[in-house]
């Protein structure tokens, strides 16, 4: 079964303080780390400085995008182990 | 509107819980076995917890007029430990004729480690040699994408296991699509932080539809609302979709993929069937419990 998503005009009239809410809180949990002195060099810095690039990024899917970022990557060559043989 | 809860913890949860659960529309719950917040002692704390999701907690349940289900495993967490989990599994066989247990659950990775990958493997063929449904766990935040696709590998490695007898939760944006695409059924989990909201988990309907899709709460001892499920028909409302289709999502969903256990009994269904043909949740108290101790 498919499902509409609202159109582009109503999901940001319906969602705009919800966004701007969100923005406010990033901004100020950025702004709460720089007050505590210099940024440590903590990888997860890149990380959020990746996610707020991707922020600004004009096509579609960058939730996926953006979970990627924080994710470890897969290798499809992982070794696997087997099964032991039952009796 | 009625629904089903089909993965949340109540022997984390207070019996008010379960009241909530009844005056929101909840028709019944899965409960996955799980980590308790700590490691086991032994194999035994495992057989007491296996009694209390099949005797107890239905018990509690039914006071509420809701059905309690159930999944049997060894977590991914305390599979680390290889021996345990061993002894564990041989403790699963006997209750696999109860009639709540669905299947065995949730099994899956934590930390993508060998081991976790070896008990894994152990339970899917339990599973297998049992003709038992299967729910899986997918690990958490930064290990989320690489476990959901390691364990997706070990489910293609064993063919006795057919996909849509296999339900993959705590799906998010970089995991559904492996998922679906795989042929299995998968279920978004609605957590205050660490994963869907039910704004997100609207989203990933609009761009996936409801197919093999089903929502949950994973209520338990942690930062979690067990009436997380209300909220995402709240929100689906919100947005303006049918009721056909939060129906799909939030009951008939679940039902299509429990109705698969070889111990499902469709003369629970039956007598719901007044209740599965109205939408509305009627404004009378539920049952209250009879007896507390």
């Amino acid at each position: 079964m498919t499902v509409a998503s609202l159109p582009a005009q109503e999901a940001l009239n319906r969602y705009f303080l919800e966004l701007r809410c969100k923005l406010l809180d990033i901004a100020a949990i950025l702004d709460r780390i720089d007050r505590g002195g210099p940024a440590p060099a903590d990888p997860r810095l890149e990380q959020v400085r990746q996610a707020l690039r991707e922020l600004t990024s004009t096509s579609s899917g960058r939730a996926e995008r953006i979970q990627l970022i924080f994710s470890r990557p897969y290798d499809p060559n992982w070794e696997r182990p087997s099964l032991p043989r039952r009796p | 509107m009625y629904y089903i809860d089909p993965h949340i913890h109540m022997v984390s949860r207070i019996t008010d819980d379960y009241e909530r659960l009844a005056r929101c529309g909840c028709l019944a719950v899965s409960e996955p076995a799980f980590w308790a917040g700590f490691d086991r002692a032994s194999a035994y704390g495992f057989l007491d917890y296996f009694r209390h999701l099949v005797e107890f907690e239905p018990k509690r349940a039914g006071q509420f007029g809701i059905r309690h289900f159930c999944w049997l495993c060894i977590n991914a967490k305390e599979a680390e430990n290889v021996s345990l989990a061993r002894e564990v599994i041989s403790l699963i066989p006997q209750f696999l004729d109860r009639p709540n247990v669905l299947g065995i659950g949730e099994i899956g990775l934590n930390k993508n480690t060998r081991n976790e990958a070896i008990v894994f493997l152990e339970q899917v063929d339990l599973a297998a040699r049992y003709d038992e449904l299967i729910l899986i766990h997918t690990p958490h935040l930064e290990d989320k994408y690489m476990g959901t696709r390691m364990i997706i590998d070990m489910l293609r490695s064993d063919s006795r296991i057919r996909a849509e007898r296999v339900l993959i939760d705590h799906v998010e944006e970089h995991t559904i699509r492996h998922a679906l695409e795989g042929g299995y059924w998968c279920a978004m989990t609605l957590y205050p932080t660490t994963k869907c909201t039910p704004q997100r988990a609207a989203d990933l309907i609009e761009m996936y539809g409801t197919e093999r899709v089903l929502v949950n709460s994973a209520g338990d001892w942690g930062p979690s609302d067990p009436l997380a499920v209300p909220k995402f028909i709240q929100e689906m409302k919100r947005r303006g979709h049918s009721e056909e289709v939060i129906r799909r999502v939030v009951l008939e969903n679940p039902l299509a993929f429990f109705r698969q256990s070889r111990r499902w009994s469709r003369e629970w269904e039956t007598s719901l069937n007044g209740q599965l043909l109205t939408s509305e949740v009627p404004r009378t108290e539920p049952a209250l419990a009879q007896t507390r101790s």
